[in-house]
């Protein structure tokens, strides 16, 4: 067996214990079972979650052998990485606090985000030039960290607003939570949809004239918006008859549009779903099953994983990437649009320590806006990666 | 300036403006309002209760200038317009991305449609140089300084002025308490000895006592505030041109040119360049991605260099004599330096030109010699072995033809035409031949001689960029302060516990910066084996 082959099997692997181990976490839910069950249930949780971990790190480990260098190159790679030191915040912060419901937001979160990296193109692949160069390590782990840091402020933060967010009246919170939630699940309705169709090999494509040339573009979900002035050539596939707006530039704006729609239709399924069966909405249903936890205690691991995350993202979005970008392009900053993310996400950060230190902006104030950094985290990540993408190459 | 003071029950003599008194910290009449412990319980300890300019007078026109700068409120806005601004200038390409020969009024329009004639017309396509968003950033930096200014220097004298004894008020208002503990000698030494053991200093004053540790902490917000401020004025610098050099130098394998904005000091030699790209077959890992791709994936850019520098006196028109300085392999992420300038693998023209040519002569299939076209020293006349004679009649290094015949568009040889004449002795006769296209098209059906081309050399130009950018070094040192104000602010807690007998009994208050759930864990530590009782949080969310 080669190495790639041993890596993607401790990744399946790595899938289904991290399940199991939510599994565990859904049982110290609820009020009425008895505290001595509860524990047992958090010790098997942490147990799979530690052995998931392990399993990750050991495919994770073996990429890296086939390889021959660190796996953080590509979208895939860079998602995998981040979901990893998720978890490794997660195992930390749990023997620090002692919160179990934490795990029932975070692993969960991981899953799905691991899920979604490997939607992407899984082949090993070798460096660029521009990535060959010992700051790939430095600055890409840095960041991942520091993101995955953050990242925990969030799912504290989305533990907060489910326990302290009154649901007894409908309000702009409760329609906010559902909203956080429905994007999960379109989330997963992305991860079903091109798990699915890649294994039919499904296949449309389109010709388009772009600037005098036939281009082909390929569809690999059903073509819900075919592109703008197009013609299908595969036979037998299905086309609604709707396209992709004509201002919707480049090559590929039909499929994206296209996944895009499809996830958040296949979301809204899914969370209609979830609403029939609990006849009411999804944060109140989990409301009272997670109980009582210390709004103190969620709201300092909120704070604390800010006040570890920032200054780790100081340095390694900022600083390492400037002292690389001037290393391999002679100038340490150039305004491209991933070092102006960077950018945005250390601002809004520096947003959220001076309102909570100036202004008291703490408890559910504070939750909201750590649920607002993770969106800026993800939309980096997701959408100027693959849309708008610049100067670095992942994707 | 005439200040106005305050004095306190104790004697202590406080700035005007100020909410808790400096040395005990019983909170001073009609000023309660300006932290809002009026309407609270436990007291806003956050400066101390020191008295701050910006909310102390609020006349004059400075007055109010100050105040509006040093609120966190106006900062805070001022940061999210920036960063709500600088995430919408990514929308579309900011105009030196935009890689289009279309000038930009049209390129937005066409490209994107209406949303990108507004992005043109509101300036967003060259955002970040604009003067408007150079002016934000200047604000969020004028508002750092008065912020820090407004803030550092009360607070420091307000904890310099701090006494031991404190006021019952203050004490019984901080956010954890602990009244009426029964406390014997013992449990005192007891607390003092568990308190030094966690690094506390203890002070003691008539019995009273207070611990504390960790202060340098306080003052983490303004190191970090002083490391930015050293990056705006780095940033300032670095908009003189004289502060920092960026050129750019094409050069041709084996040739040697002057290094743009070194004052003809520096020359830069290609001695190779090389391109490589990577192998499907040596490197079977890769196989699959690079198989996917259409384009052969690079693996390395790399110009070989010699860096010369001019010695003597340099007479214009005349050849410098050179001396070698540095000798290196450029590539990416390695640029080779000298003297404080970079060179770096900035751009590539692999094999775009032609090296030379070379050609074989011959008649009815016997050859009479060859000749090897130099396309930089180009020589018009060539001697072969059998006397033969090769004139160049005509040199197009850049062949194009016009109405008046074949021309050259430019100098460089990127696609040579040539005209040959060839006289031999033999035929005696002067047969002409044109080269183009790596091919030769005889100029007439009754040409005897056959010239081919047997080789031909081509060659790659190197793109190098240069850089000298005096204004590094003070980037780094404000972000290192910064890092280190972070750090200092972040992962250290001021803390303090104040211990207040009271007829008989003791009252115990505790304060500190941040992370309460941390201090909590600690109180645990420093009370066990004593008789302290339990702590209320007179602040907890429920
Ligand atoms: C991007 C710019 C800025 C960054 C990165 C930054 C960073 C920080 C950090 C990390 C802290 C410490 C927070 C904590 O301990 O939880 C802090 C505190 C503070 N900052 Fe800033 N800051 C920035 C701009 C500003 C501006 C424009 C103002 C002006 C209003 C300001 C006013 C303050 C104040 C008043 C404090 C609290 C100091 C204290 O009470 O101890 N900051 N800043």
């Amino acid at each position: 067996m080669d190495f790639y082959s041993i890596s993607s099997g401790f990744l399946y692997a790595t899938f289904f214990i991290y399940l199991i181990a939510t599994a565990f976490f859904g049982m110290t839910l609820g009020n009425k079972r008895d505290d001595n069950k509860k524990s047992k249930a958090t010790k098997y949780a942490m147990i799979f979650t530690i052995i998931g971990f392990i399993s990750q790190l050991t495919s994770y480990i073996f990429r890296w052998l086939e390889a021959g260098h660190i796996p953080v190159s590509n979208m895939f790679e860079y998602v995998y990485f981040f979901g990893m030191m998720l978890i490794l915040a997660f195992i930390v912060i749990h023997y620090v606090y002692g919160i179990s419901a934490l795990g029932l937001i975070a692993l969960p979160v991981a899953i799905v985000v691991i899920g979604y990296g490997s939607m992407f193109p899984q082949e090993v692949a070798p460096l660029v030039p521009s990535l060959q160069s010992s700051w790939l390590y430095i600055h890409v782990t840095t960041v991942g960290l520091a993101q995955a840091i953050l990242a925990i402020s969030f799912i504290a933060g989305m533990l907060f607003l489910i326990v302290k967010v009154d649901q007894s009246v409908r309000s702009k919170e409760t329609t906010f939570l559902e909203l956080i939630i429905y994007g999960i699940l379109s989330t997963i309705g992305f991860i079903i949809l091109s798990t699915t169709f890649g294994a039919m090999d499904y296949e449309a494509v389109f010709t388009k004239e772009i600037d005098g040339y036939q281009e082909e573009i390929e569809y690999d979900m059903p073509a819900l918006f075919a592109p703008h002035d197009s013609e299908i050539i595969t036979e037998d596939r299905f086309a609604s008859g709707l396209e992709t707006p004509g201002w919707m530039q480049g090559v590929d704006a039909g499929p994206k549009l296209n996944s895009l729609v499809l996830s958040l239709v296949v979301g809204l399924i899914l969370y209609a779903i979830i609403r029939l069966i609990l006849r009411q909405r999804v944060a109140a249903y989990l409301q009272p099953k997670f109980g009582k936890i210390s709004p103190d205690v969620v709201d300092d691991i909120m704070y604390r994983a800010v006040a570890i995350g920032f200054p780790l993202f100081t340095l390694g979005g900022l600083i390492f990437a400037a002292i690389w970008a001037q290393e391999a392009w002679g100038r340490f900053w150039g305004w491209d649009p991933k070092e102006v993310w960077a950018l945005v996400t250390w601002f809004f950060y520096a947003v959220f320590l001076h309102l909570r230190l100036a202004k008291g902006w703490h408890g559910k104030k504070s939750a909201w806006l750590a649920v607002i950094g993770f969106v800026i985290i993800m939309f980096n990540l997701i959408v100027i990666n693959l849309v708008i993408a610049g100067l670095h190459s992942y994707a | 300036m005439s200040v106005k003071s305050v004095k306190c029950d104790c004697g202590h003599i406080n700035h005007e403006g100020t909410v808790l008194c400096e040395a005990c910290g019983k909170p001073i009449e009609g000023n309660q309002h300006i932290d809002g412990n009026d309407e609270k319980h436990v007291l806003e300890m956050r400066y101390e209760g020191s008295a701050r300019r910006s909310k102390t007078y609020k006349r004059t026109f400075i007055d109010k200038t100050w105040a509006f700068f040093s609120s966190v409120k106006v900062g805070v806005w001022l940061i999210v317009i920036t960063l709500v601004l600088s995430a919408l200038g990514t929308i579309y390409p900011q105009e030196k991305f935009k890689n289009s020969p279309l000038p930009s009024s049209q390129f937005y329009v066409e490209e994107y449609g209406l949303t990108g004639k507004i992005f043109y017309q509101l300036g967003f396509h060259n955002m970040y140089d604009s003067w408007w968003y150079i002016t934000l950033v200047a604000l969020i930096g004028v508002s750092l300084i008065i912020c820090s200014i407004d803030r550092y220097v009360p607070l420091r004298r307000a904890l310099k002025n701090q006494k031991t004894k404190r006021h019952e008020i203050f004490v019984k208002r901080q956010r954890l308490v602990s009244e009426d503990n029964n406390l014997t000698e013992d449990d005192l030494n007891q607390l003092k000895t568990n308190l030094k053991s966690k690094r506390y200093k203890v002070y003691e004053d008539d019995g009273h006592i207070m611990a504390e540790k960790n202060r340098f902490s306080r003052w983490g917000a303004y190191v970090n505030h002083i490391g930015l401020i050293i990056i705006l004025i780095a940033a300032i610098f670095r908009m003189f041109e004289v502060m920092h050099v960026e050129d750019y130098v094409w050069v041709r394998e084996g040739e040697t040119r002057v290094i743009p904005s070194t004052n003809q000091e520096y020359y830069v030699k290609n001695e190779e360049f090389i391109y490589e790209v990577y192998d499907p077959v040596q490197q079977e890992q890769f196989r699959m991605a690079l198989e996917d791709v259409e384009n052969p994936v690079p693996k390395n850019f790399q110009t070989n260099a010699i860096i010369y520098k001019a010695v003597g006196e340099t007479i214009t028109g005349q050849e410098p004599e050179l001396e070698e300085v540095e000798r290196g392999e450029v590539r990416l992420n390695q640029p080779v330096t000298f003297d404080g300038y970079s060179l770096y693998q900035a751009g590539t023209q692999v094999e775009s030109e032609y090296d030379s040519m070379t050609f074989t002569v011959s008649l009815e299939d016997e050859s009479l010699g060859e000749f090897t076209f130099d396309t930089d020293d180009a020589p018009p006349q060539f001697e072969l072995e059998s006397g033969t004679t090769v004139n160049v009649d005509g040199w197009f290094p850049e062949l194009e033809f016009t109405e008046s015949g074949p021309s050259s568009f430019s100098k460089f040889p990127r696609n040579p035409g040539m005209i040959l004449s060839v006289e031999n002795p033999e035929t005696n006769n002067l047969e002409r031949f044109f080269y183009l296209q790596e091919d030769i098209v005889p100029l007439s059906d009754e040409n005897q001689l056959a010239v081919e081309v047997t080789e031909v050399d081509r060659r790659s130009a190197s793109g190098l960029s240069v850089k000298k950018d005096y204004t590094l070094p003070l980037f780094g040192v404000g972000a290192a302060i910064f890092m280190i104000g972070v750090v200092q602010g972040l992962y250290w807690y001021h803390r303090r516990i104040w211990i207040h007998p009271k007829d008989g009994k003791y009252l115990i208050g505790v304060h500190t910066n941040k992370n309460w759930f941390g201090m909590k864990q600690e109180l645990d530590k420093v009370t066990s084996g004593t008789n302290v009782g339990e702590f209320t949080d007179q602040q907890e969310m429920k």
